[in-house]
């Protein structure tokens, strides 16, 4: 996975709660089996009119938030589907960073998997951000993962992570290898459950 | 010390390894997998030569993609054919079995249908699968849960997961449900109480009378929506219920294994010194049926009740979500929800398509017919689900009173396969997910019971089916 240490540049606001991950990246993008290709996608539904023309009213299609790179949104950010083609689609769109004041669980960890840092960030500072955003064009953050700090002009502030997220990410960590360093645990794991919850195992019965 | 909760025994009987400062790794007993979430996986294992550490614990099926139409030939869309050969190929070259729409098909059907249906899914387990909505195998007591992609490669390449501990919430719900108020009308409640981000970072375990007297088939309806209260998992505690409704089941235990597994299942419940994290308690005698008004799960009311109307509401970011999804919705505040009209009806889906709703679904429609310019379907969750109502000649009183009986899938829930709603057409739904364009883009979703839904596909809009007697026509 591709590192991530600093991100500087400007900030896109979407200017709503509950995102979900069906708006994120609609279902009928989920087809294909690649994991690249997703990131034109992105707010689908919203971006484009239903006569495929750009919809002026998206503020994301608003021209001063082009090549964006941090996303600043509302409470429960990806919520719903588990489909990590939302975090897909936002990296590929050119996303690194998300702001909001919180997110659903599972799309908070696809974002680690994906090389994107979610930063929770209180109420206060949430609305704080929108004002500075809308108030000034080209509005832009500098966020660095390494001293866990935000920012801009008028802004700044210590943000929280946990320190095994922080560690992949700035590292770039496979988890799978890591985890493949464990198999002599996981096989002495699997021992002791075969015998003592060998319920466990599907039983078509045919061995009787 | 105090005495534990259902899910810290069944978290410390599953970790492996503990290291500070790191997530614990997690062992995982059962993974299910479908087309959509998987192909990515599996071409993950294959660029890096990595094996599936236990095909014999990973079992596979076609549910989101397939047409609910005649299967005899091949699939229309190209890139959903491609999605699923794409499985048909992965099972082969990984040794998964598979329960497709050509192999094994006797048993293909929804995930969360088919696992508790076929046995897999047991007490004291812990499962995973590419997607959100595996909450609802809490029901048997198990810690169930949805994981993105990376982590099904994750899983299938190490057979363990890297978890945090969750919080464990503990929601109530005490005293006997009302006569036409469902299991789904309980979660739904709990959703509009909590709301959608509620029950963020936690497990919930649901308890109480309400909860105990639900049957099997219930209880995943309610720990099904776990998700859209923001919960990873849900959970139930296992009972006498539970152990007879796995017993004999294709791969439950047999025989010794059965006796000494029961024995374990038997340990698997909340002690009465332990202590949530969280804890809510609700009134189910309090609880009518539910009708979701707007574009979330949270957003739901009684069927008694109104629209609300966003001028009232005192928050700002609130009051403008509740604006953008009445506009989404074509509602007008105040609108008393019995006046709210639909087009469309869909009884189906991983949360209610099991056969108590359609067995419900048939007593209420049984001699009468769907109104005027509605159209109504019944897609079962899965092909034994299908032929068992067929034995019992259920599709004759659907077909009879005007609603089209399908083939097993996901469906219109999400509409990955052709079953969509136009633009600006109102469906009365027993699925799980009332987002914008869930079901098609512009389509307008109302998340309701079976019997929610039976009775509107017959007046052609809401009404209160406390009011009706079921089964012996109006």
């Amino acid at each position: 996975m591709e590192k991530l240490r600093k991100v500087s540049g400007k900030v896109a606001a979407l200017d709503r709660m509950n995102v979900d991950t069906d708006q994120i990246i609609p279902k009928q993008f989920l087809k294909r089996i690649e994991r690249t290709g997703f990131g034109e996608f992105l707010f689908f539904d919203w971006k484009y009119n239903d006569d495929g023309t750009l919809n002026e009213d998206f503020e994301l299609n608003l021209p001063r938030y082009a090549d964006a790179c941090i996303l600043l949104s509302r409470e429960n950010f990806g919520s719903g589907s588990s489909r990590e083609h939302a975090p897909w689609a936002i990296r590929e769109a050119g996303f690194r960073v998300i702001l909001a004041p919180s997110f659903a669980d599972i799309f908070y960890n696809n974002c680690f998997k994906n090389s994107i840092l979610p930063i929770v960030i209180s109420k206060d500072r949430t609305d704080e951000l929108f004002r500075l955003v809308w108030e000034n064009e080209g509005y832009s953050l500098d966020v660095d993962l390494v001293k866990r700090s935000v920012t801009g002009e008028g802004i700044n502030f210590l943000f929280e992570i946990d320190d095994f997220k922080r560690k992949v990410l700035l590292e770039g960590l496979d988890d799978i290898s890591q985890t493949l360093e464990l198999k002599d645990s996981i096989g002495k794991y699997e021992k002791l459950f075969m015998n003592e919850r060998e319920w466990v195992l599907p039983d078509e019965g045919k061995s009787l | 010390m105090a005495g534990k909760t259902l899910f810290d025994k069944i978290w410390e009987s599953h970790l492996v390894h503990e290291e500070e400062g790191k997530p614990s790794l997690l062992y995982i007993d059962l993974h299910l997998v479908h087309e959509v979430t998987s192909p990515q996986a599996f071409e993950g294992l294959r660029i890096t030569g990595r094996e599936v550490r236990r095909p014999d614990l990973t079992f596979a099926t076609m549910d989101h993609n397939v047409p609910t139409t005649d299967r005899s030939g091949p699939i229309s869309d190209p890139i959903s054919a491609k999605q699923i050969e794409a499985l048909r190929q992965n099972c082969k070259d990984f040794g998964i079995t598979l329960f497709g729409i050509r192999i094994n098909s006797q048993s293909q059907g929804i995930v969360h249908v088919i696992g508790p249906e076929l046995g897999l899914t047991k007490p004291g387990m812990t499962i995973v699968c590419g997607d959100s909505h595996t909450s609802t195998h809490g029901a048997f007591g198990a810690l169930a849960f949805g994981i993105g992609t990376s982590e099904v490669e994750h899983v299938l390449a190490t057979q363990c997961l890297r978890q945090n501990r969750p919080k464990v919430f503990e929601i109530r719900v005490d005293g006997e449900r009302q006569y036409g108020v469902t299991a789904k009308d309980i979660i739904l409640g709990i959703i509009g109480h909590i709301g959608t981000a509620g029950a963020t970072g936690t497990v919930v375990e649901y308890r109480g009378e309400a909860i105990e007297a639900l049957s099997m088939e219930e209880r995943m309806t309610v720990c099904n929506m776990s998700i859209e209260g923001g919960a990873r998992a849900g959970m139930i505690a296992p009972d006498q219920k539970t152990f007879e409704y796995v017993k004999d089941r294709r791969y439950a235990p047999k025989n010794s294994n059965y006796e000494k597994a029961l024995e374990h299942w038997k340990t698997l419940h909340t002690d009465p010194d332990a202590v949530f994290d969280k804890s809510l308690t609700l009134d189910a005698r309090k609880i009518a049926p539910q009708v979701s008004w707007g574009t979330n799960p949270g957003m739901v009311t009684d069927v008694t009740s109104k629209v609300p109307d966003p001028n009232e509401c005192e928050e700002a970011g609130k009051r403008k979500s509740m604006e953008q999804a009445l506009e989404y919705m074509g509602l007008k505040a105040n609108t008393p929800i019995t006046d709210i009209h639909v087009d469309r009806v869909f009884i189906g889906s991983c949360t209610n398509s099991r056969m108590e709703d359609l067995l419900a679904v048939a007593e209420m429609v049984k001699g009468r017919k769907v109104a005027d310019g509605v159209s109504a379907m019944v897609v079962p969750g899965s092909q034994l689900v299908k032929k068992k109502a067929e034995e019992m000649e259920l599709h004759r009183i659907f077909t009879e009173a005007g609603f089209e009986w399908r083939e097993s899938g996901c469906s219109m829930c999400l509409g990955m396969n052709p079953d969509i709603l136009a633009p600006g057409e109102r469906c009365a739904s027993t699925s799980n997910r009332n987002f914008e364009g869930r079901q098609g883009k512009g389509g307008r979703t109302h998340l309701v019971s079976p019997i929610m839904a039976a009775a509107a596909a017959l007046e052609g809009h809401f009404v209160d089916v406390r009011g009706w007697e079921i089964g012996k026509g109006v």
